[in-house]
């Protein structure tokens, strides 16, 4: 077996480490692909499929797929171009998300993804969902604004392991949930993590909001997706 | 016949209003009214954000002066942060005034020489074709440069302190997010001419002249029409200098006797109430000591130079003295004159962002600060139409569960009413035939207030003109668009 898989991106070739995922492997040779639901150091779930790529004709989850020797993968194709776009599209008009007063703007990574892909009014009629806002120590959960990517869930933990966030109910009615007592437990430090890994902005640490200035968000100065574009 | 005529919208204003003149059997008027038409209802829809995120979310209401309900949401969020105006950091509040002068010396500009110097130039029955700013580029292309380059130049102040032109995020609950750098400061101070606010403040002079010009030339219209006795409220600085970013509420009556004496705005409620009428989305504002009867007032340029005893900056108190002089030091209620109060105001606001550019201060590092949390917090400010209330009840969860504002537009109100009846009484009662002239007249009287519709019922929108002339049975005899 050799010790690097070959594989090519969009007609580029390139060489990753056997059990890297299609989404490692793109990064290695500087190819962006987006993810949503999918973090650094956070094992993938595949959930939001706005990674997908197309191998053979086949839909795969970028993030959660094992990279095989001789792939041929098609990323950035004016196919998956537009499969991503609908997702993107999909996501917005099942929420609400108005960007215009939300403290994420400029940090917000589906607001970054739909300037990337040119997003200026969703294909889908949009939903307005009644949802709730719901209050903890030290933070709010905006339902309105949430994308169930589950990142929350994954990442953050009390002291002593115990998990914070949940999932409930199926389908369209996923929510994500959370241990009212638990929560308490976090400290500020756990709930700005927990902030700046949901990639909306769904919670909310409480009273810092828009303490960063205009020009100096995280997208206000390179879009998304440059600065694995920037290593090539 | 009896016969009801309609003005909707009026122009050359922001936001959607309309006029309805009623006139009786032998063509009188017997009801005149300005009506706003529109609705959003921010009031509903601010409850359950977060307290932290209503500045910028509350500035949507509007994309002519924004910043004015940013400054005043921000200013109610500092109570609830438990940071009272006194105390803010040097650097977040002259930050904050630098951003809200700025935008005095656009929102001013944009009225003065896009919309109202066309009826002031080329006379209110000139041809509509010509009576706009695309007219006044072509016969007076000076002025219109210098129209545009104060408004970007206040444009650009606004982006320097809150981020962007329009809708920024500057003024956080305690303080602000940014100080600015010398280069900002000195791209202000010392770009080539015009961009410089040396520059800025001898065409805001020349912007005087001009009116007062006009005025020897018109003096008659000038000071007659839609002119009526009223009170006035505005803010003043607690000596009784003119302030646009705090101060305390004081009022007085059309002999400039004083009705509200300098009281804290934080009690608003006692002094100012609001009575609903069923034709209008928009809501009129009184002083509670005077009732609903007599209790209406003026806000806005006139009303300001009314209740202030000065102005802090040297060439604009020369101009005010001036202006003072022509009443004999008594209240100014001249409808036409708060275009000639306003550029004053425009001097006096190019000259304080001078004073702040050189301030050391504006480049501080200490921008926010924090307090002990309460749950009410009101915020006043005297945005470019006039004093602006914003208040607010939040839960123990930091989540807003009631919010009351009234916009400078509103506090007009009455005074709208005021001036359309003036006109109709004097242009339309017993004429037979509604001609444009007539109807430009009704809105040059409303225009010189400069108000925004949609702030006043948190609206938006475009403003087409219809009139339409019913007799008293509702049957429609005439209508006119344009």
């Amino acid at each position: 077996m050799p010790e690097k898989l070959k594989f090519s991106i969009d007609g580029r070739e390139g060489l990753a480490d056997q059990g890297m995922t299609i989404y490692e492997a793109a990064r290695v040779i500087g190819v962006y692909i987006p993810v949503l639901c999918h973090y650094e150091g956070l094992k993938p779930v595949g959930s939001c499929r706005i990674c997908s790529i197309l191998v053979n004709g086949r839909w795969l989850a970028s993030c959660t797929q094992p990279l095989s020797e001789g792939m041929v993968i098609e990323n950035n194709t004016p196919q998956v171009i537009e499969y991503r776009r609908a997702i993107i599209e999909m996501l917005l008009a099942e929420g609400n998300h108005f960007c215009p007063a939300c403290e994420k703007s400029g940090n917000c990574e589906l607001q970054a993804l739909a300037y990337r892909y040119g997003i200026m009014v969703p294909r889908f009629p949009y939903q307005f969902p009644q949802r709730q806002i719901e209050a903890y120590p030290g933070f709010l959960l905006d339902h309105n604004r949430c994308v169930q990517c589950q990142r929350c869930v994954r990442a953050i933990q009390t002291e002593d392991g115990q998990k914070i966030f949940a999932m409930k109910n199926r389908s369209k009615d996923v929510r994500v949930n959370v241990d009212r007592k638990l929560a308490a437990k976090l400290s500020p430090d756990q709930i700005q993590k927990a902030m700046d890994i949901c990639p909306v902005g769904a919670i909310l640490k409480k009273e810092v909001g828009f303490l960063r200035p205009i020009g100096q968000r995280k997208y206000d100065r390179q879009p998304i997706g440059s600065e694995i574009e920037g290593k090539k | 016949m009896a016969r009801k005529i309609t003005i909707e919208p009026v122009t050359r204003v922001e936001g959607h209003g309309k006029v309805t003149i009623h006139l009786d059997d032998e063509g009188r008027v017997s009801q005149a009214r300005f009506h706003v038409v529109e609705f959003r209802g921010f009031e509903r829809f601010v409850q359950r954000r977060p307290y932290w995120e209503i500045p910028v979310l509350v500035q949507r209401l509007c994309g002519i002066c924004p910043v004015s309900h940013h400054l005043a949401g921000a200013k109610a969020m500092d109570i609830i942060a438990g940071v009272p105006p006194e105390k803010l950091t040097s650097t977040a509040e002259k930050i904050r005034r630098l951003m809200h002068y700025g935008q005095m010396l656009q929102s001013h500009a944009l009225h003065f020489f896009h919309l109202a110097s066309p009826d002031l130039l080329f006379g209110f029955d000139a041809d509509p074709a010509v009576r706009n700013i695309i007219g006044v580029a072509k016969f007076h292309r000076e002025l219109a440069v210098h129209g545009i380059i104060l408004r970007k130049f206040g444009q650009e102040i606004i982006k320097a302190t809150a981020g962007k032109r329009i809708h920024g995020t500057g003024a956080i609950p305690g303080g602000v997010n940014k100080s600015l750098t010398q280069e900002e400061r000195d791209y202000f101070l010392k770009s080539p001419a015009p961009y410089n606010i040396d520059t800025i403040i001898d065409w805001a002079q020349e912007a005087i002249e001009i009116f007062k010009k006009l005025h020897q030339e018109n003096k008659e219209v000038l000071d007659t029409f839609a002119a009526f006795p009223s009170n006035h409220l505005s803010l003043v600085r607690k000596d009784g200098a003119l302030d646009f970013y705090h101060g305390v509420l004081r009022a007085v009556d059309a002999e400039g006797r004083k009705i509200l004496n300098d009281v804290d705005y934080q009690d608003y409620l006692k002094y100012v109430g609001e009575e609903v009428r069923p034709w209008s989305y928009m809501k009129f504002p009184y002083l509670k000591k005077l009732g609903k009867g007599k209790g209406w007032y003026r806000v806005g340029p006139i009303a300001r130079l009314n209740t202030c005893d000065y102005i802090p900056s040297p060439r604009a108190q020369q101009e005010f003295e001036i202006y003072k002089a022509y009443t004999g030091g008594k209240p100014n209620n001249m409808t036409l004159h708060s275009h000639w109060a306003r550029l004053i105001e425009l001097l006096h606001a190019a000259e304080v962002i001078k004073d702040l550019l050189n301030d050391k201060d504006i480049s501080g590092g200490k921008l926010v600060k924090k307090g002990k949390k309460q749950l009410e917090g009101v915020g006043l400010i005297e945005a470019p139409r006039g004093t602006l209330f914003h208040h607010y009840r939040i839960n123990k969860d930091d989540q807003v569960v009631m919010a009351n504002l009234i916009v400078s537009t509103t506090n007009n109100n009455e005074a709208y009413n005021q001036a359309v009846r003036w006109v109709a009484d004097k242009y339309i009662s017993e004429k037979p035939e509604v001609t444009e002239g007539m109807l430009n007249r009704v809105e040059v009287a409303i225009r010189a207030y400069d108000p925004c519709l949609s702030c006043a019922t948190h609206a938006l929108g475009q403003m087409p003109l219809q009139v339409d002339l019913y007799d008293d049975r509702g049957q429609l005899l005439d209508r006119k668009r344009k």
